[in-house]
């Protein structure tokens, strides 16, 4: 029972990380590229973290919180990252001449 | 479950190796630290499916390092292409 709901947590969770960096490769603009990575470091993270309290909790059969720590890490500075980044992007656009809005820019 | 561990890790090294090509190919700045960032988080979750198949929580504590130092290198990166200098 605990084995299956590992198995599906970390695979939700890993599978959500690859289709994020797959995002990463396939989309066209930088702003639509920033996107999809958020759905690993957030949900991807979130699933595989859940999976391995699950699976310590039950082998050590006492409970095993720790990984909380990196859950909650990830969850304050997800946002902070991703604001600076398109933050100074657009900055760069805007001081080059760009139009951020162009779909056809790299 | 050892299987889904080994598909999940495929599915992340396939993951990080997207990151990478991202990372070698651009085109501009932004996007480079953007592909360093996602590497580290998957380079994250796959330390976590490593220490479910050892069974050690030793692998906990190195998923938490890459977790600190990447968010400090990648707001460090993001700051120097705001405005050319990290520590103003």
């Amino acid at each position: 029972m605990t084995q299956i709901a590992v198995s599906a947590l970390v695979l939700a969770g890993a599978l959500l990380a690859f289709l994020g960096s797959l995002g990463l490769l396939k989309l066209k603009t930088f702003y639509e590229r920033v996107h999809p990575p958020t759905m690993g470091t957030t949900l991807g993270t979130g699933l595989v973290l859940l999976g391995s309290i699950v699976f310590f909790t039950v082998q050590e059969s006492r409970p095993v919180l720790h990984e909380l720590l990196i859950a909650a890490f990830m969850t304050i500075t997800t946002p902070v990252t991703y604001m600076l980044l398109v933050r100074a992007a657009l900055y760069r656009d805007q001081s080059e001449g760009r139009d951020p809005s162009d779909r056809a820019a790299p | 479950m050892n299987a889904a561990l080994v598909i999940a890790q495929v599915l992340l090294a396939l993951a990080m190796a997207f990151a990478v090509y991202r990372l070698l190919r651009g085109p501009r700045a932004q996007d480079r630290v953007l592909a360093l960032d996602t590497l580290y988080v998957n380079a994250l979750i796959l330390m976590l499916t490593v220490g479910m198949r050892t069974g050690s929580t030793l692998y906990f504590e190195a998923a938490l390092a890459i977790g600190m130092l990447g968010f400090v290198a990648t707001v460090a990166l993001a700051k120097f292409l705001l405005r050319g200098e990290v520590i103003e």
